[in-house]
């Protein structure tokens, strides 16, 4: 229904149309500036770093095409980085939208304070990255992390430092409890839009509480489900460098490297800047493919304001 | 309003101070990456080199952790805009080496300012790491520092262990360890941090066993890691078995486990002689002895490999400016200079003057423990193996041996599977480097 309105809305409006020739460019001209000088250029820069194999000086450079590519791709590091890399974004986006949506659901139920709660409840979301990670690093630091005394004492060998699993737990419980507040506040406004009338009828044919979430309220939020997904993933993907720098540094072993880590690992720690060139314009693609299925398909089905 | 005009005047005046005062000396850009106590020591010494004569203006600018200011100089470099000095960890010795084109050596600009560079007055195991194979000495050792034993008192004496007699060597650790960690007197026996520095490079070293071919990589070439010898996977072994039931206790690949220690939660540790303040502070009843060696070892102890950093001159810069460098560097040689530096930040002076001169005084007589990091670097003149380890790429092969011993420690592998792996691995590596 609303689809159709939408669509009989914009073909009835007229079409814009300036009248000047040049003040069109003129006005998105800063706009293209921008994005010239701070993505085509870098952007460019990395596709040609890309191809060549260079000492960390730039004293002697050698054009080899596609041979970094290559390696890369054969690396087993760079394989094991992906695995890590899709679990990782995976279990982040998962946990931080299950638990967002059983908090936006509760914060609904409230009967007072609804606006404290909510408050609270977007506050972590301010917090930077590398802080929220210090933050539980203190918290499950083996020897000093209050709470890695709590698992302790309740007999978990717990030991981020040496088990990989440990570490990548801590990881991902860092990474989706920054997010949790972004996906909060879209649930919480997604569960507004759903029609009261809908949810009052279903309650007066019988269907009990967890019958109307599942049968009415979950599907009418898939848009907004869909829509988180793909936003923590890209989330989880490239904005979490800091707080794998800040709680494992891609270890132990190379159990927590993931592609963005390690891009920064080998241009920065190691000095291999084609690999790491090579590497990042992989990412690149893999943004711009992210980028295109949330334009294709999310894009129709979720509607702003 | 009245305040931000009046800031804005005295920003004015400031700007204007320091132009004028810029026309008359020559600037010389240092970029360190000292922290807390040791960026006091840089801020002093470049105030007083400043007070001491007017012809050059030294500036120095923090640049973060070692590793960023090594990024730092480089991006620098290659957008033309390099610094006079750049201080340089020592793991990336190896990389400022490769580029032959980006720096001056050392040598090169003491000579070239009219004053000679004395190698005979500085500490042997020290100059000869910062040498090129031929002896030229390329960059000026600021810091240095060499591993050493620390231990609890307070827990020795729970144990039951003689609190006067640290132990000497690895077994005799294993020992100490195993009887702290029954006796309940600790959690756990032993920690260490950096175990690439100290367990495997200045292990070498100290029992005069290759690390790797060609002189530890210092002879240049195809070099390769010699790690997987008997001695250090017997040596890692017991490591892993400690490991097993918390008797060793890992940290952390840098000096994470320096926390372990300073909680009690470990009666003995291993660290640079540079951590020793956050030890003094936290007023623990500690205790210092050498680096221990294995007892299989027939040379052993010969001596430990220098650790910390030196200042690189980047090549491309003015007469003006080498001239004001050299005189930084006569300065930083002087014994009263080294000798503040080295009583208040805890790295070793560089210069053998310095150290009798501190020595007379009584310092170590006083401070216990704090001679004997000097004592084990220049014990005994250094032999192929233990002038220190080099390589174009050493960040990147500690990271495939820091991983392979953490899969080690895990108990995912033995000891000599990881440091087989940790050979091919390292060795893959460096020839890749060396291919660039």
């Amino acid at each position: 229904m609303g689809d159709a309105w939408i669509a009989r809305e914009i073909s009835l409006s007229p079409r814009v149309v300036f009248p000047n020739k040049i003040l069109p460019y003129l006005l998105v001209a800063p706009q293209l500036a921008i994005t010239l000088v701070f993505f085509y250029w870098p952007a460019g820069q990395a596709l040609y770093q890309s191809m060549l194999r260079q000492d960390p000086f730039g004293l002697k450079s050698r054009f080899v095409w596609f041979a970094n590519f290559r390696k890369v791709l054969a690396d087993p590091a760079y394989l094991n980085s992906i695995k890590v890399t899709v679990m990782f974004s995976l279990a982040t986006a998962i946990v931080a939208m299950v638990v967002a949506l059983l908090l936006a659901v509760m914060a609904e139920k409230a009967v007072r304070g609804k606006g404290l709660y909510r408050t609270l409840l977007i506050w972590p979301y301010a917090v930077a990255p590398a802080i929220a990670g210090m933050l539980w690093l203190f918290l499950f630091n083996p020897s000093i992390g209050s709470l890695a005394y709590l698992l302790r004492s309740l007999g978990i060998a717990w030991d981020p430092l040496l088990n990989g699993t440990h570490a990548m737990i801590l990881l991902v419980s860092a990474a989706a409890w920054k997010q949790i507040s972004y996906n909060f506040l879209f649930f919480v406004a997604g569960l507004q839009a759903v029609p009261k009338t809908l949810i009052e009828a279903a309650a007066m044919d019988g269907a009990g509480e967890t019958k109307r979430f599942w049968t009415i309220i979950f599907p009418l939020l898939a848009p907004t489900t869909f829509f988180l997904l793909v936003v923590n993933t890209v989330y989880a993907l490239f904005d979490t460098f800091g707080i794998v720098h800040a709680v494992t540094g891609g270890g132990p072993g190379k159990t927590t490297e993931t592609l963005v880590y390690k891009v920064y690992n080998d241009g920065f720690v190691n000095l291999i800047l084609g690999d790491s060139a090579a590497q990042s314009v992989i990412l690149m693609a893999i943004v711009i493919a992210l980028t295109a299925i949330q334009f294709r398909y999310v894009e129709r089905k979720v509607h702003y304001g | 309003m009245k305040f931000l005009g009046f800031a804005a005047g005295i920003a004015a005046t400031v700007t204007l101070l320091s132009t004028t005062s810029a026309f008359a000396v020559t600037q010389i850009s240092w970029w360190h990456a000292m922290t807390g106590a040791n960026a006091e020591v840089v801020a002093k010494i470049s105030k007083d080199f400043n007070a001491s004569q007017s012809d050059y203006e030294l500036v120095p600018v923090f640049k973060g952790t070692y590793p960023e200011t090594l990024n730092a100089g480089i991006a620098a470099f290659r957008a033309g805009q390099a610094p006079d000095i750049l201080q340089v960890f020592d793991v990336g010795t190896g990389v400022m080496m490769a580029a032959e084109g980006a720096i001056k050596p050392v040598a090169d600009v003491m000579t070239g300012a009219g004053m000679t560079f004395d190698k005979s007055q500085y500490l042997p195991g020290i100059v000869g790491y910062y040498s090129k194979p031929d002896g030229t000495m390329l960059s000026f050792p600021y810091n240095s520092s060499s591993p050493i034993l620390y231990y609890n008192k307070d827990i020795f004496q729970k144990a039951g262990l003689d609190v006067n007699n640290p132990p000497k060597t690895w077994n005799e650790v294993w020992e100490a360890a195993k009887k702290i960690k029954t006796s309940g007197a600790a959690s756990c026996g032993y920690t260490s941090t950096w175990l690439t520095w100290i367990h495997l490079e200045n292990f070498a070293a100290w029992n005069d066993v290759p690390w790797a071919t060609q002189q530890n990589g210092l002879a240049g070439g195809d070099v390769e890691l010699k790690i997987n010898a008997p001695i250090f996977v017997n040596h890692f072994q017991a490591l892993a078995d400690l490991a097993k039931d918390g008797t060793f206790k890992y940290g952390g690949r840098t000096s994470e486990a320096k926390q372990i220690f300073l909680a009690g939660e470990c009666g003995i540790f291993t660290e640079s002689s540079g951590g020793l303040g956050d030890i003094v502070k936290s007023g623990m009843n500690y205790g210092i002895g050498q680096l221990p060696y294995d007892s299989d070892a027939k040379g052993a102890p010969q001596n430990t490999t220098p650790g910390g950093a030196s200042l690189w001159v980047f090549g491309n810069k003015s007469d003006e400016e080498y001239k004001g460098v050299a005189a930084f560097f006569a300065y930083l040689s002087k014994t009263d200079v080294q000798e503040y530096l080295h009583q208040k930040s805890g790295y070793l002076p560089v210069t053998l003057a310095a150290y009798e001169a501190t020595k007379k005084s009584g310092f170590y007589d006083k401070n216990a423990g704090r001679e004997t990091p000097i004592l084990q670097m220049i014990g005994k003149p250094p032999t192929d193996n233990s002038k220190g380890v080099r390589l174009p790429n050493l960040p990147q092969v500690r990271d495939i041996q820091n991983e392979e011993l953490e899969k080690m420690l895990a108990g995912q592998q033995t000891a000599q599977q990881a440091l087989d792996n940790a050979v091919a691995r390292g060795n893959a590596a460096i020839k890749e480097a060396l291919d660039n």
